[in-house]
């Protein structure tokens, strides 16, 4: 029997080595003639143990890792095809107690299956949600999503089934699913995982709503930082497309639905649903004022959804397992799975799909075991570079969109950023103001010049200039922003500049007259 | 090869791109990539013929050329390097690393060296956040950098 051996294909594991390790094992199958066959899975999400190698045995999966190329060799003296043990031996992974913690049903096939392998998805669940969308009213699709309480992973937690309803009850001779796959967030890398590792769930997901919104276009918009994502995404959409999951008669409905890759350009604010709905269209990607909402005017200018990459991924198993099954995890409004990535400093990082509720503290101290260099965690960002910053004295906060809400934080694509005592916060706060800047369309004045005034103020703080009247200044220029701007990125700035000062006044205050005067 | 002629072969390839692109729906920001993928920036005399083409205006394609970070008015370097600089890098050391990259190279961000080398650019996250720091290079995802992978990026761009 071909012995199927899985080494990653995941632009994290390739940043670790997978590609050299894909040669040697290659490499080793040949010089040894053995009967076994190379898949470029995607990731298990578990980075610290990347690249992660896993091998089919009659006992079930058998995982290795991390490897690097020089181990292969004696990986397979050690007896690799048949799950032999080896010092880089992990067991079976799905006993490896950062994925047995996991409620995995939007990554359910994430690291397993082949991505491209449209065989494979199907034997693992795949398309059973668009196959029972099909046999159901437009109507029904809607209120099933309603009913799951999904929201909007990308950050804003609006509510999906509501979204897809209003462009439902639109009227238009043309009508548009939009994939904002803009994942520019830094600890995010959810979207990428899922489009790198099993992209036909997407495809599955924004089909699902083309049918329930008649929409018969989709679009993914994917940003040019993710090559290997695009690269994926465009062969996943060729496969569908042959296969007739896509196209004029998907799965032999009379239903008709079909999608483009597009690629971004390097603008951070594209992942402002309207500012990536004017890139579509061939604009500069300057922010919209909403109203109209994109619903009922969107991509040029008729009814669209525009939904997070998560929040469409995640409408296949609610689809194939109903509302309730999707309902009956979580807490609070905060229904469902979210997979949380924790990132930074952290020792164990990586993608972690859990019900909503997990305390920040459970997050960062136990599954992702502390800080990598060993030093106490100072800070953890949530929510990438528009998130705050929440000291130990949070951590019993809750992982659900309102509690955040309430301890003037967010949650957004769910990403964390660990830092150790080492992190200068007023660093992080003057950086947050500097990449707004950098970032910032330029179409309100709040963002466009707040940004680059905060930059200023903030080092006249850093180099004890009226100290306490530029903080006071810091503030009054971040309630103008979270108010004045048009969007989240000079609205929500404000989070982690206030969050560092508020909750680490000491990297604020001035340097005792005595060291300066040194 | 004259100037103009050179001029001409420019006009020539680009007006193929677009007649290939423009059935696109929202065709500009696929034929800018592509431009820049065949000529390694978006020459500034592609401009009025993609605008003609299109129906919009030169400035409105002026606009969304400068407006995003990706499109060049000039070549890189033989290789491009981009450092993540984003928060997740930055708890992993990303600030000392960039340093160390820019001295390596002799070179700040944003410039190209003077042997045309490499162009070092900034990066705000390439969604490897778990496996920090981060850069890419020509397109190629490298994790966890640290001195000895510097010295083999600084080895690969000068080969």
């Amino acid at each position: 029997m071909t012995v199927t051996i899985y080494i990653p294909r995941d632009s994290g594991a390739l940043a670790l080595g997978a590609e050299k390790v894909a040669k040697a094992v290659a490499q080793e199958i040949e010089t040894r003639g053995l009967d076994a066959k190379i898949v470029r899975n995607g990731s298990r999400g578990l980075y610290w143990l990347e690249p992660m190698v896993e091998v089919a045995t009659e006992a079930g999966r058998v995982a290795y890792g991390p490897i690097s190329a020089k181990d292969v060799a004696s990986l397979f003296d050690a007896g690799l095809a048949s799950g032999g043990e080896h010092k880089l031996s992990l067991g079976d992974p799905e006993k490896i107690p950062f994925l047995a913690k996991q409620t995995r049903l939007t990554f359910a096939r994430c690291g397993i299956t082949d991505p491209l392998s449209l065989e494979d998805y199907r034997n693992h669940g795949g398309l059973k949600g668009l196959e029972n969308a099909i046999a159901m009213t437009p109507a029904d699709v809607v209120k099933q999503v309603t009913d799951s309480g999904l929201r909007g992973r990308g950050g804003a937690g609006f509510p999906t089934g509501i979204k897809w309803k209003t462009v439902l009850d639109t009227t238009a001779d043309r009508k548009y699913i939009v994939c904002n796959a803009d994942e520019g967030d830094s600890a995010t890398f959810a979207d990428r995982m899922i489009m790198e590792g099993d992209p036909f769930v997407l495809i599955e997901g924004m089909t699902i709503a083309g049918i329930a919104t008649g929409a018969t276009k989709g679009f993914v918009y994917i940003r040019s930082e993710y090559p290997h994502a695009v690269a994926t995404m465009q062969k996943a959409v060729e496969v569908a497309r042959k296969a007739g999951v896509l196209g004029v008669n998907v799965m032999g409905s009379p239903n008709a639905f079909d999608m483009e890759i597009r690629v971004g350009a390097g603008a951070y604010v594209c992942g402002e649903e309207t500012s990536l709905l004017n890139s579509l269209e061939g604009k500069r990607g300057i922010v919209r004022a909403k109203p109209p909402l994109p619903a009922i005017q969107g991509l040029f200018g008729k009814p669209t959804v525009i939904n997070n990459v998560i929040s469409l991924a995640s409408v296949p198993i609610v689809m194939d397992r109903g509302a309730q099954h999707y309902k009956d995890f979580g807490m609070g409004r905060s229904r469902g799975t979210i997979p949380i990535q924790i990132a930074g400093n952290a020792k164990h990082g990586g993608l972690f799909e859990a019900a909503f509720g997990l305390t920040l503290g459970e997050i960062v101290d136990e599954i992702g075991g502390g800080t990598v260099t060993g030093r106490p965690v100072k800070a953890v960002q949530v929510g990438g570079p528009l998130g705050a910053y929440f000291p130990r004295s949070l951590f019993d906060t809750p992982f659900d969109y309102e509690a955040f809400a309430a301890k003037d934080g967010l949650i957004g694509h769910a990403g964390i950023t660990v830092f150790d005592d080492s992190a200068d916060m007023l660093k992080q706060a003057r950086f947050a103001m500097e990449f707004c800047a950098i970032e910032s369309c330029g179409k309100c004045t709040p963002c466009r010049i707040g940004s680059t005034r905060g930059v200023e103020t903030i080092d006249k703080i850093a180099h004890n200039i009226e100290p306490e009247k530029n903080l006071a200044l810091v503030t009054d220029l971040c309630n103008t922003m979270k108010f004045g701007s048009l969007c989240a990125l000079g609205g929500f700035t404000p989070y982690p500049v206030m969050s560092a000062i508020n909750h680490f006044p000491e990297d604020f205050r001035p340097t005792p007259v005595a060291q300066a005067a040194e | 090869m004259s100037m103009q002629a050179a001029s001409t072969q420019i006009a020539s390839r680009a007006a193929a791109i677009i007649d290939e692109m423009k059935a696109l729906e929202g065709p500009l920001l696929p034929i800018l990539h592509e431009i820049q993928e065949e000529f390694g920036h978006v020459p500034a005399e592609t401009l009025p013929i993609i605008a003609k083409a299109l129906n919009i205006s030169n400035a409105e394609v002026h606009g969304v050329v400068t407006f995003y970070h990706d499109y060049r008015n000039h070549p890189a370097g033989r290789h491009v390097l981009k450092v993540c600089r984003a928060e997740a890098c930055q708890s992993m050391g990303g600030d000392a690393i960039a340093a160390q990259i820019s001295q390596a190279l002799g070179i700040g961000f944003h410039e190209t060296a003077k042997d045309n080398s490499v162009t070092l650019e900034p990066v705000y996250c390439l969604g490897l956040c778990a496996c920090a720091p981060a850069a890419m290079l020509d397109g190629e995802v490298i994790g966890r950098l640290d001195a000895d992978k510097i010295e083999e990026i600084v080895q690969e761009v000068r080969s």
